[in-house]
């Protein structure tokens, strides 16, 4: 087992004790709650008579079943308002604070964290959804979670759980230009496969996570699910300790020289011990966009999609599987594949950086005539910073709609969705089956500027050519 | 033991064959616009169950001679995505008891042993041999025994895999934590003192 990782520490940290099972009992720092996977949770805790156990450590937000065009009230599907109503309910009831739309904080769950200063090293995190491993950039353990699971975090402050292998993945160099987190994490997922990461939590390293800013370590621990594994992290550093300063939550002044002493003891010691190490080169990495039904059904956007011969046995049996579903040709290029939807958001790409570079793309420029484009940005903080930059205005001037924050169209639980078999460039993280509203529906995973630019062209465009 | 302990389960069984099932095949989102898990035996697999208009689909779920199976069996990295519970609730609630596959996913494989569902894997060999018993007869009877870790059927026996710790609070009892975990409050409270962030950094 990995050693002296930051893994092994922060999991030490919290580790409350051995069960009698020999599973572990691992303290949750910090509990993000939303509307989808709680209200089970609650209504046990209501029948058992249990109380929230650390109600300071929990915090909720409304983000999946939001619609982003109107939040007028009562929502028009009725089924959102009931959920809504219930969160309302139950954070009132159990004391948990809500950061929802009037607060003015309201986004996706996994933004909100980091933009209050909730999510810190050397935290535990948890939260009923998957995506929570993007709290990894933090240097925290960051575990998606059923809703049993929620019930028990909600009324004991903890988790039953086996500890993890660590695999140290190293990407080493220097991006080329226009080659952004999101491509390198599909890489990633490309190279190891989406059962790549199972049993494993993933550290990323090496010189292109040094250099990353926080918004890009957190698109790509988000997406460390993709490559199944539970959890991805990044080493805390003075990129860290910078963003998280000063945020609502963070340590006041007076704690910050000591929190940032204790955050220091936290990474991974040069003496570190991995159950697996992989290194990658930067030069290797090009942008990329997916074809086909899993994650990692992707190539580099100068490449053709793979030729059936050139696969055997399951590999093949999954790109049939692929290529039936997204009704593509093997071996076509990949800036042909069409696009007749352009979303722009979701927890992996819907902060203000990715805002930005899809806007630059599309400043003056009008989207394709047959393409219909949305934004949402992932938070009110963001959507009211990009309103301060104009990007507001370019967006709308191209011919997207300026959406009000929310998950939308990443799973399309609003009415936010897909129609009939209908192909989108999207920002979004997964692109299985249905994913976006519509049985079948088709989706081609991409970076937001890479979006912007299929959204112009109407069909997959490389950014090298045009950000050139 | 208790009552809720699990050791031997029998039944006859589905096979549901691909690799990397996500959990939005197995339950799509809109379903989870409800707040109680009640209907979601109702939704397992549903789009690809139904057609938009309603009709049947060719689906293993479908079909009448499945519909008291109780052992799915499955491929590579079932349950992938998503965390939603209400993938295995969906499961669970039409009918299913145990899961076997040739891999897990993570998150999945946590929620399944939350709500007393075993999940569990064989070798890839192992898995396709128990798919083609199951699928050329319906009415095959597997029986899962998670004291010696064996499935058998068709006068076969098979190894499976199950992490130590999941296989035991499923055999104890214990896989519904929430009173174990409750029992241990005060041992939580007191690691909660003593990590930085919880004392104002008092604790370096
Ligand atoms: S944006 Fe998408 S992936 Fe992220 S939390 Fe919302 S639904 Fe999940």
């Amino acid at each position: 087992m990995a050693e002296n990782t930051l893994y092994n520490k922060v999991w030490n940290a919290h580790n409350v004790g051995t069960l009698p099972t020999g599973q572990n009992q691992i303290l949750i720092g910090l509990h993000l709650v939303h509307e989808v996977t709680s209200p089970q949770a609650f209504d046990a805790l209501r029948e058992t008579g249990l109380k929230v156990a650390f109600p300071d450590r929990t915090f909720a937000t409304c983000d999946h079943i939001i619609p982003t065009a109107s939040l007028e009230r009562p929502f028009a599907d009725s089924q959102a308002e009931q959920m809504m109503e219930a969160l309302e309910k139950n954070t009132e009831d159990f004391g948990v604070p809500l950061y929802d739309p009037p607060t003015g904080k309201q986004g996706i769950v996994h933004m909100v964290g980091p933009e209050l200063g909730l999510t810190q090293p050397g935290m535990t995190v948890a939260c009923g959804d998957s995506h929570t491993s993007t709290h990894g950039a933090f240097g925290t353990l960051a575990f998606g979670i059923g809703t049993s699971q929620v019930r028990d975090v909600l009324a004991t402050g903890c988790l039953t759980m086996d500890e993890l292998k660590v695999r140290r993945i190293e990407v080493n160099g220097t991006l080329a230009d226009e080659v952004t987190p999101k491509d390198v994490i599909l890489y990633i997922i490309n190279r190891l496969g989406v059962r790549g990461g199972l049993g494993y939590a993933y550290e990323y390293a090496g010189e292109v996570f040094d250099e990353m800013t926080m918004e890009g370590r957190m698109t790509v621990c988000n997406m460390s699910i993709e490559g199944g594994a539970r959890i991805g992290y990044v080493n805390p550093d003075e990129t860290t300790y910078e963003y998280i300063k000063g945020r609502e939550y963070a340590p006041p002044e007076d704690e910050w020289e000591k929190a940032l002493a204790w955050w220091k003891t936290l990474p991974s010691g040069e003496d570190a011990v991995y159950d697996d190490v992989v290194v990658f080169n930067a030069a290797d990495i090009s942008p990329m966009v997916t074809w086909g039904i899993t994650p990692a059904q992707s190539v580099a956007v100068d490449e053709n999609l793979p030729r059936l011969d050139e696969a055997e046995g399951d590999l093949k049996k999954s790109y049939e599987e692929a290529y039936a579903h997204m009704k593509l040709t093997p071996g076509q290029k990949a800036v042909d594949l069409p696009v007749q939807v352009a979303f722009i958001g979701s927890c992996t790409n819907g902060r203000i950086s990715d805002l930005r570079a899809a806007a630059r793309v599309l400043k003056g420029k009008k989207i394709h005539p047959s393409v219909r484009g949305i934004v949402v940005p992932g938070s009110i903080p963001v959507r009211i910073q990009a309103m301060k930059e104009g990007l507001d205005r370019i967006f709308e001037d191209a011919g997207f709609e300026w959406r009000q924050a929310g998950c939308s169209m990443c799973l399309a639980m609003n009415p936010d969705k897909l129609q009939g078999d209908e192909i989108s460039a999207s920002s979004s993280n997964r692109n299985f089956i249905g994913r976006q509203g519509s049985p079948t529906g088709r989706t081609l995973l991409m970076s937001p500027a890479m979006v912007a630019a299929a959204a112009i062209a109407g069909h997959v465009q490389d950014i090298r050519e045009i950000n050139s | 033991m208790n009552d809720k302990s699990i050791t031997t389960l029998k039944g006859t069984g589905v096979s549901v064959p691909g690799n990397d099932i996500d959990t939005d095949r197995i339950i799509p989102a809109r379903f989870l616009k409800e707040i109680t898990f009640a209907r979601m035996g109702e939704y397992p697999f549903f789009d690809e169950r139904f057609t938009q208009e309603g009709g049947k689909k060719d689906h293993p779920f479908n079909a009448p001679e499945r519909q008291n199976a109780s052992f799915l069996i499955a491929n590579d990295n079932f349950g992938c995505g998503s965390s939603r519970e209400h993938a295995p609730q969906a499961l669970f609630r039409w009918g299913i008891k145990v899961v076997l596959a040739e891999s897990l996913a993570e998150i999945f494989a946590g929620n399944c042993a939350m709500i007393g569902l075993a999940a569990v894997t064989l070798s890839p060999g192992d898995i396709h041999e128990i798919q083609k018993a199951v699928d050329d007869d319906s009415s095959l009877e597997l029986t899962l025994d998670l004291k010696t870790k064996k499935v058998s059927c068709g006068g076969r026996e098979y190894g499976i895999e199950i992490p130590e710790s999941r296989r035991k609070a499923l055999v104890e009892g214990t896989w519904d934590s929430t009173a174990l975990l409750l029992s241990r409050l005060d041992k939580a409270r007191a690691t909660a003192e003593a990590l930085p962030y919880m004392n104002q950094f008092n604790s370096l």
